[in-house]
């Protein structure tokens, strides 16, 4: 059994992310196909834009330093239209824009949507955590995939808009509530990355954060046997906390008492809760329930109500475990 | 020309607070939103100041997680609503476009007078919002978050609902001012550029501003009658709400660009003393980005889910305005070429756009370019590429031109030697600022993001060392400002030696502007304005030596 995410998952900070690794001065390294095409055309705007940006500036500071006051008080009167030069200022860089949208677009359309018999991942987005759900129903934190093949991910978001972006892979796409989006990518290296938020999506929008794992297809599917079947081969304590880690509860809920977005999970059960609207409850196996299905129905007094439901994301032997590792946590 | 400048003009012939706060006076409404935008930009100032030293480091250096995201949503909003947009537009164009038409006031003054009304409750509005729990929404709005926080946004979108008005009624009053008072013998190719400037402007803000104002009533109808609009829970859409947003929001942009433009055309004429190079085209290309910048804010949306159809239309759109702006920077440049050139702070804040603009607008390219887009996009790219043009074009500009008219506002002279060396300051500070965040940008840092990883933190720590500089500098600017109101000079009607029609009258103007009515001629002629050095400025040789034309239509059109 591979537990080694799991320190790493429980005591989250972005040093101890991976982060994107660099290559050379601007770009992270190139995780996928498309990456190369965003650079070539990247490095082509680079030298356009560089050149119009000299050529103007070389100008100005010329003609400051040539016709300055001093140098030139009277100056001689010169015209002060010439069409020739405003037409042939005209079609340079019209037929320069031309060109440029024209090699944007030509990848564009490649990048956009996935080949046809792409595997696929759903991806699902709330706040402030990421879902991945295999086509054989495994579900899990991590975006982990095979190399050099076709991925498509195809997402929607549980409550405000949140956008994945992969640096390495140069993709990004935003997922949205009420709709699916899709994008695609083929990791042309195997290796850990980091899967960011780039929509703004409130209070932790900064750690909405998932680890990308690119594997040979050997250990991809070694990875896909060991994490198949959790309840099976565990005890459901034991796969209550490998949930707990999966499932990004340990985004907002510490196991060792300190407060986060969410109150702590440590001797909650069988704890008297105070909750904002004064009322208290005892937190028994009903109160879990409900605090996964309905989140904001008691909402533990100093806390917001931000929590979105995880109604369809866990299965009711994974509610069990899960409450059968809350148990224990004390 | 008037010689007793110093006996009745605008500024003294009322006193006492109701004289300026129910003023039709377009000089000194124009005046109080000066004075308003300098306020509420060092609000907002402060606000970005907080920013930054909260990134100078990983982690938590001063704030929590949400007083950062209200900090960065409210520097965004009061410096769009509350410094940008009214700016140039209605500080500078309140006070300077009918001196430049040689006209009494705006076609509307009590309209006029609202629209700074309306602003001033909108700026209020603003105010009430941040201190009856504040918005953590982004300036933006995004929907479903905007709908879905417990922070004040309904005040906050009925604030910026306000100032749109006035917005508008600003447009509203340039668009009639240009058409009916215009003097005789000032065509539409006889204005000064700025006056084209405001004239697109106008036009975008009359047009677009509404849309903006549905959008926001929309979201307040969500957020009270649970209309479903934009919220998928209650069977609405939304990315229909950036659609509405982009839909102003992207000619917003032209509303703050447009009108820089407008500036830098006089400044790059009056101190290089020459004539405008290539006046129609200038004139032309502002029309052409007014009616582009309708038909471009698909731009926003290429990673929103957009079909790929409309994002390449989008696309395509957008690459033709550069057409326009690479017009308009070659004739700036082409300008100066056997000029005379005076290094005046409002030619260096002119020349320092040059360089700004160059790298805001071309790395616009960047964020048009479907296939760059898609890495770029809600990056620190993008914070840096907006903020090159937002505010190293558009807020140089602004502080450029009001230099340029402040001995015309007060009659009196600023400390031309330390309003070059801050601005230059500014200039510098600016650059260590954003540079690196483009950086941050192409290696993986989003935008918004509280937290970052180690490996961003020398970048940002630079960023925060030129945003400290960039406040120095505009405290200073400022400062030396005020200075002058104090101990400066006393200014010449016409120092610069610009041929525009503003400089016929006296510094500070009489309350009516013109004692005569001044004399029409091409508004970039400036051989017709000599040095005097008794006058320790410059006067107009009778036109009618140079260019009979000129005096021979003006007396029979008298």
């Amino acid at each position: 059994m591979n537990l080694s995410f799991l320190p790493y998952l429980l005591t989250a900070t972005q040093q101890e992310r991976p982060e994107t690794t660099l290559d050379g001065f601007l770009f992270p390294v190139q995780g996928s196909e498309a990456a190369a095409q965003h650079d070539h055309v990247f490095m082509i705007l680079m030298y356009v834009a560089g050149f119009f940006f000299l050529l103007i500036n070389a100008a100005t500071v010329y003609f400051s330093i040539k016709y300055r006051k001093s140098k030139s008080p009277e100056p001689p009167k010169s015209s002060s239209h010439n069409n020739t030069l405003e037409i042939v200022w005209t079609i340079i860089p019209t037929v320069l824009v031309a060109w440029l949208f024209y090699i944007g677009m030509d990848g564009y359309v490649q990048r956009r949507y996935a080949p046809e018999g792409s595997y696929e991942i759903k991806v699902t987005g709330q706040k402030w955590s990421w879902n991945f759900t295999y086509p054989n129903g495994i579900q899990h934190n991590e975006l982990h995939a095979p190399m050099g093949e076709n991925v498509r991910l195809i997402m929607d978001s549980r409550d405000v808009i949140h956008s994945v972006w992969i640096p390495e892979f140069r993709i990004k796409m935003d997922v949205v509530p009420g709709r699916y989006t899709e994008t695609w990518f083929n990791a042309t290296r195997a290796g850990e990355y980091p899967l960011k938020c780039a929509e703004y999506c409130g209070t932790e929008h900064s750690s909405m954060y998932a680890k990308v794992v690119i594997h040979d297809r050997p250990e991809f599917d070694q990875w896909m046997l060991e994490n198949g079947n959790l309840l099976a081969d565990l005890s459901p304590v034991e796969a209550g906390e490998k949930l707990f880690s999966i499932k990004s509860c340990v985004a907002c809920h510490s196991t060792n008492g300190t407060p986060l977005v969410g109150p702590s999970m440590k001797n909650m059960f069988g704890s008297e809760r105070k909750f904002t609207d004064g009322t208290t409850a005892v937190a028994d196996e009903n109160y879990i329930r409900e605090s996964l299905l309905e989140p904001n129905a008691k909402v533990v007094e100093g806390f917001a109500p931000v929590m979105t439901t995880f109604q369809g994301l866990l299965k009711a032997e994974e509610m069990d475990a899960i409450i059968e590792y809350l148990k224990t946590v004390q | 020309m008037n010689t007793h400048a110093s006996s009745v003009n605008y500024l003294n012939h009322e006193t006492g607070f109701k004289s300026w706060f129910m003023t039709l006076d377009h000089k000194r409404l124009g005046l109080m939103y000066m004075w308003s935008t300098f306020a509420a930009m060092l609000l907002g100032g402060s606000f970005a100041l907080l920013l930054r030293f909260e990134l100078f480091s990983p982690g938590k250096d001063l704030v929590s997680k949400d007083v950062y995201n209200h900090l960065f949503t409210l520097h965004g909003a009061v410096m769009i609503f509350l410094v940008i947009i009214p700016s140039i537009p209605a500080a500078l164009g309140n006070f300077v476009l009918p001196l430049m038409l040689g006209a009494k006031d705006v076609a509307f003054p009590k309209i006029n007078r609202l629209s700074y009304h309306l602003y001033l409750i909108g700026a209020v509005l603003l105010v009430l919002a941040i201190l009856t729990g504040g918005l953590d929404t982004g300036w933006t709005f995004y929907t479903p978050y905007s709908t879905s926080t417990d922070t004040s946004v309904v005040i906050a979108v009925f604030g910026a609902f306000v100032i749109g008005f006035s917005s508008i009624f600003t447009g509203l009053n340039f668009i009639a001012t240009i058409h009916k008072m215009r003097p005789p013998g000032m065509t539409w190719f006889k204005m000064p550029l700025l006056c084209w400037a405001l004239y697109a402007t106008s036009v975008i803000q009359i047009l677009a501003t509404p849309v903006l104002g549905i959008a926001l009533l929309l979201i307040a109808a969500e957020r009270i009658m649970g209309v479903g609009i934009f919220d998928p829970a209650l069977g609405g859409d939304p990315v229909l709400f950036q659609h509405l947003f982009w839909f102003y929001s992207h000619p917003a942009v032209y509303v703050m660009i447009l009108p820089a433009m407008g500036v830098l055309s006089e400044l790059f004429s009056t101190y290089s003393r020459k004539h405008i190079f290539g006046y129609s085209f200038i004139a032309y290309s502002s029309i052409a980005i007014a009616i582009v910048s309708f038909i471009v804010w698909g731009h926003h949306l290429y990673v929103s889910g957009q079909s790929a159809l409309v994002s390449i239309i989008f696309s395509a759109l957008t690459y033709t305005v550069a057409i326009p702006s690479a017009i308009k920077v070659f004739n700036w440049v082409a300008t100066m070429y056997k000029g005379s050139i005076s290094f005046t702070t409002g030619m260096v804040s002119a020349m320092s756009v040059i360089w700004l603009f160059g790298i805001g607008g071309l790395t616009g390219l960047w964020m048009a370019n479907l296939s760059t887009d898609m890495h770029l996009h809600d990056t620190y790219f993008v914070v840096s590429h907006f903020h090159f043009v937002m505010v190293g074009s558009a807020l140089f500009s602004y502080l450029g031109g009001v230099h340029h008219w402040w001995p015309k506002m007060f009659g009196v002279m600023y400390d031309e030697a330390k309003g070059r060396f801050w601005t230059i300051v500014s200039f510098l500070g600016f650059n260590l600022t954003f540079l690196p965040q483009f950086l941050m940008g192409t290696r993986g840092m989003p935008r918004r993001y509280f937290d970052y990883h180690p490996q961003y933190e020398y970048l940002n720590k630079i960023s925060t060392i030129g945003a400290a500089m960039i406040g120095l500098a505009v405290f200073m600017i400022f400062w030396n400002l005020w200075r002058s109101l104090k101990t400066g000079k006393k200014a010449s009607p016409n120092p610069w030696g610009a041929a525009t029609l503003e400089w016929q009258c006296a510094s500070p103007p009489t309350p009516h502007n013109f004692d005569e009515a001044p004399a029409v001629g091409d508004p970039y002629d400036m051989s017709l304005i000599q040095f005097k050095s008794d006058e320790e400025g410059y006067l107009p040789i009778n036109p009618c030596e140079h260019d009979p034309l000129i005096c021979k239509v003006e007396s029979t059109e008298a």
